[in-house]
């Protein structure tokens, strides 16, 4: 990884190849004209200095012609290149709708990753090979960016706003992984590495986790209780009782809010609604509910949300919390110990906590 | 070419060898200085200003190139080696590129190039030099302190809530210095709209006015708009108003449009000047109309126009929507064709010209190289596609160094050889200075072409360390560093060694046409004995060898 001398950069993404045809094109195009307009300068800068008596230096009368043609030439070809250009960044951010979630929240100056298995890292990513690979990103501080020069994409990482990116790898091994945009202190610290593996490998180091990390939708529905959602988003009530919206199979679903408008449930949606619930309040209900915002870190607001994905249709009674249960699905004990309010962070794994509420420093 | 002392082609001859009072010698003291309402004497303290700037900016600069020699941090910690780019950043774009060419040879030569006797407000000039210096001051004042680390671009929410440095000053600074601009820009559009000399039309006018008219538009226009996003980071900052931080309801991207609102335009403030000193060097050295007059006179204008227009570009990877992107993307390919034009138009005015090698000519020769380089990698970063892979790398840095170094510096050095005859009254050394010139373009490219593979590399920009594999190319960027570094001191030393000791220059060195060079050198205080009345276009040269072979004798 980036410890040879390289002209070129290695590609090992399916839409590397892409950008490095642009790219060539580009240089090739560079070349012609910077030999064009070098060999014009030194040609008559040659031909016509001072000394040589045997030019002819008739003027020809003033026209506007070679500008005209030179524009007339230069509008198609400029659309051509951002027409070219704007369909490559189509395929870098457009996900395919079969890639594998992952998110990352990012903070100074450290990567943090967690699988849909539940499985979690730091600075380091292993994903399976010709597997397409959706990140989902937010910051906890200030900007970072997510750039693999092997997989030509980089996207910025917000906080308080979930940005996202893909890619498909089509080499297996380990590649390098930066923080693009200037973050503080030690931004080139912030690096970690992309492991590439084949699915066999992949499925083998899955499997070899500490066992105690769980899913995101179980966490998400812990936390769900430790916070005493389901107080007010009772599962399976109906209106008149209900304080709050009930969640189940409201995912991506559109919701008509109080103000007449209607917005769909998308993950922006339902982290807003955690952390500033005031701010769209759905149709039918009061702005009663309190804000999260401090008392749920960033890794805790998206196991929520993996959590009210996770719920069935409305109707369903006792709607799965994991389609694929994987890895022994919900610990019972967990349920046992149900927490009073007051103590929920020694339920919770701490990462779900924000860093204020579990009292420590960040 | 060598100091002549035959008499100017046009206005009466004052006896060369005893010059005549002039606005450098109308009075020695100090307060003369520092109350000055000339034009010329505010130029030179602009002049005076902006070199100590550039040599902080470049001292940075320099130290930062050593500790990247090796990938490991071993010069300085990271929060310095941080201060350091941050500190070139500010230095080089705020006090030195942006004020460079308009206050220095704009303020010198926009009302000799009219036929005005001074600009529209003179006490108003002086008011914007003050202020760019308080500015300057408490950017020092900064580095003094302890530095300031956000990088030029201060990215909320880092430098509005997270960096412990001296973003307020740093802010501050700024903030008084954008006044100067607007002053500064304010003053060469009432210059040029209401001083002009009987017979000085639109289309008489030199390229270099008709740039910094543009100049002026954009600098009156944009750099309201950075004030005010900088004032927002420091009422956020001091007072935890929430604008840009999400933590405090803030949105950061809203800081990014702000900011490239008028900092894209501000590329536009460091080059369209640099392309009018490019047109009148190349005028002068090739005896020829430049190609096209309207066409590169028009171009400035689009250019200025467009510059408004293409900031979602620096916005491709940000969060921003793609369609969003797809305008910005589009509208940035355009602002190609009138760049372009330029560049054709300067080789095509090359064509049938009578051309001598001076330094300034080969200042405008790099000029053009450099910027079409500069230019046509602007391309690829227009290109979505390609500026998702190399935004925020070295890629960029080498982009915008081309622009900005390889143009701006590159013409002002040009400028500076070309009219510092006119400024001073003395010629340079001409063999030193072609060896700079020289030094400097092979400096500049051994730094700056090896940053483009860097960045195609993958290699991020802002990087106190990095991987090994990158070090080969970085070395080669530190070696060009440091031979630019010594040609850059070339000239600083034998333009103050000519003051005293270089050849009394006469009002024409170049035999170039021009209203400046028809008042002696140093011009007097008023600029003309009596308002000139213009009856010739611009770059009016005889057309034909034969006519020039005449003008010239030997």
């Amino acid at each position: 990884m980036n410890t040879e001398f390289e002209l070129f950069p290695e590609a090992a993404s399916t839409n590397a190849p892409l950008v490095d045809h642009l790219y060539l094109f580009m240089l090739a195009f560079s070349c012609v004209m910077t030999i064009l307009v070098a060999f014009l300068v030194f040609y008559f800068a040659i031909k016509y200095r001072r000394g040589n008596n045997r030019v002819d230096r008739t003027q020809t009368p003033p026209s506007n012609r070679a500008e005209l043609i030179w524009i007339a030439l230069s509008v198609p070809f400029l659309m051509f290149i951002f027409v070219w250009g704007a369909r490559v960044c189509f395929a870098l951010v457009r996900p395919p709708q079969n890639a594998m979630p992952i998110t990352v929240v990012a903070k100074q100056w450290m990567w943090k990753f967690q699988h849909p298995e539940g499985r979690r890292e730091i600075d380091t990513l292993h994903i399976p090979i010709n597997q397409p690979v959706h990140l989902q990103m937010i910051s906890q501080d200030v900007i970072h960016s997510f750039f693999v020069p092997v997989f030509r994409v980089k996207q910025d990482v917000l906080p308080g706003r979930y940005t996202n990116e893909w890619f498909q790898a089509t080499k297996p091994g380990e590649y390098r992984l930066y923080c693009a945009e200037y973050c503080g202190t030690n931004h080139s610290r912030m690096h970690g590495r992309i492991i590439v593996q084949t699915p066999e490998d992949f499925a083998d180091w899955l499997a070899g986790g500490t066992g105690s990390e769980e899913p995101p939708e179980v966490a998400g529905q812990k936390l769900f209780e430790q916070l005493q959602c389901a107080t007010c988003h009772r599962p399976g009530a109906s209106g008149a009782q209900q304080r709050g919206p009930s969640l189940e199979g409201v995912y991506q679903q559109p919701v008509a809010l109080n103000n007449g408008r209607t917005i769909t449930a998308d993950d922006a949606y339902l982290r807003e609604s955690i952390l500033r619930p005031t701010a769209k309040v759905v149709a039918g209900f009061q702005p009663i509910m309190p804000t999260f915002e401090g008392q749920v870190s960033e890794e805790g607001v998206l196991n929520l949300i993996a959590y009210i994905k996770s719920l069935g249709k409305q109707g369903e009674p006792n709607p799965p919390p994991s389609k694929g249960g994987v890895r022994g699905g919900i610990p019972d004990a967990s349920k046992s110990k149900e927490p009073s309010g007051a103590t929920r962070s020694s339920q919770v794994p701490s990462s779900d906590l924000s860093p204020e509420a579990k009292g420590g420093t960040p | 070419m060598s100091a002549t002392l035959e008499a100017p082609a046009i206005p009466p001859a004052t006896p060369p060898t005893r010059l005549p009072r002039n606005y450098l010698n109308a009075a020695y003291t100090v307060r003369s200085w520092l109350l000055t309402i000339d034009h010329k004497r505010i130029a030179i303290l602009y002049l005076l200003g902006v070199t100590v700037f550039f040599c902080i900016g470049g001292a940075a600069a320099v130290l930062f190139r050593l500790e990247l020699m090796t990938p490991e941090a071993d010069l300085v910690e990271s929060e310095t080696y941080n201060k350091l780019f941050t500190l070139h950043g500010v230095m080089m774009i705020f006090f030195f590129l942006i004020p460079a060419i308009p206050a220095v040879l704009g303020n010198f030569l926009i009302p000799i190039m009219i036929g005005a006797r001074d600009m529209a407000f003179p006490r108003i000039n002086l008011l914007s030099w003050y202020l760019f210096m308080i500015g300057g001051a408490f950017t020092l004042f900064v580095t003094v302190a302890g530095g300031v680390d956000t990088g030029w671009t201060f990215y909320a929410p880092y430098s509005s809530t997270y960096s412990n440095t001296y973003v307020m000053a740093t802010a501050v600074g700024i903030f008084i210095t954008g006044f100067s601009s607007i002053l500064t820009g304010l003053n060469f559009i009432v210059t040029v709209h209401k001083m002009r000399a009987p017979g000085m039309t639109w289309f008489r006018l030199p390229l270099f006015i008709w740039s910094h008219y543009a100049t002026a538009l954009i600098m009156i226009l944009g750099t309201p708009v950075v004030a005010m996003a900088i004032l927002l980071v420091a009422l956020e900052r001091g007072f935890g108003i929430g604008i840009f931080d999400p933590k405090l309801g803030g949105d950061p991207i809203l800081f990014q449009h702000l900011f490239w609102f008028y900092s894209h335009p501000a590329v536009y403030i460091m080059v369209l000047p640099a392309m009018g000193v490019e047109s009148e060097l190349i005028a002068a050295f090739t005896k020829n109309r430049i190609f096209g007059y309207k066409f590169v006179a028009f171009s400035s204008l689009a250019i200025a126009i467009l510059s408004f227009l293409v900031w979602g570009h620096h916005l491709f990877v940000s969060g921003q929507s793609i369609y969003a992107g797809m305008i910005f993307s589009m509208l940035s390919m355009l602002i190609a064709i009138p760049s372009a034009i330029k560049v054709l138009n300067w080789t095509a005015t090359l064509r049938k010209g009578s051309i001598t090698f001076d330094t300034p000519l080969l200042y405008a020769l790099g000029f053009i190289g450099l910027f079409t380089l500069g230019g046509l990698t602007g391309l690829f970063l227009a290109a979505m596609g390609i500026d998702v892979h190399v935004h925020d790398t070295y890629f960029i840095v080498a982009h915008f160094h081309y622009i900005m170094v390889g143009g701006t510096v590159m013409a002002y050095l040009g400028g500076i050889h070309f009219w510092w005859p006119k400024i001073t009254g003395r010629m340079y050394p001409e063999g030193w200075a072609r060896l700079s010139a020289v030094l400097v373009f092979v400096g500049f490219n051994l730094t700056f072409f090896p940053q483009f593979i860097l960045g195609y590399n993958g290699m991020p920009r802002r990087y106190h360390v990095y991987d090994p594999g990158f070090q080969v190319l970085n070395v080669m960027s530190s070696a060009g560093a440091s031979i630019l570094g010594i040609a850059y001191l070339f000239p600083i030393t034998y333009l103050i060694w000519s003051l005293k000791y270089g050849p009394i220059a006469g009002p024409n060195p170049w035999n170039a046409v021009g209203l400046e060079w028809m008042t002696s050198s140093p011009p007097p205080t008023h600029n003309f004995a009596h308002t000139p009345i213009v009856d010739f276009e611009a770059y009016e040269y005889p057309s034909s060898s034969a006519a020039i072979a005449d003008t010239h004798g030997n």
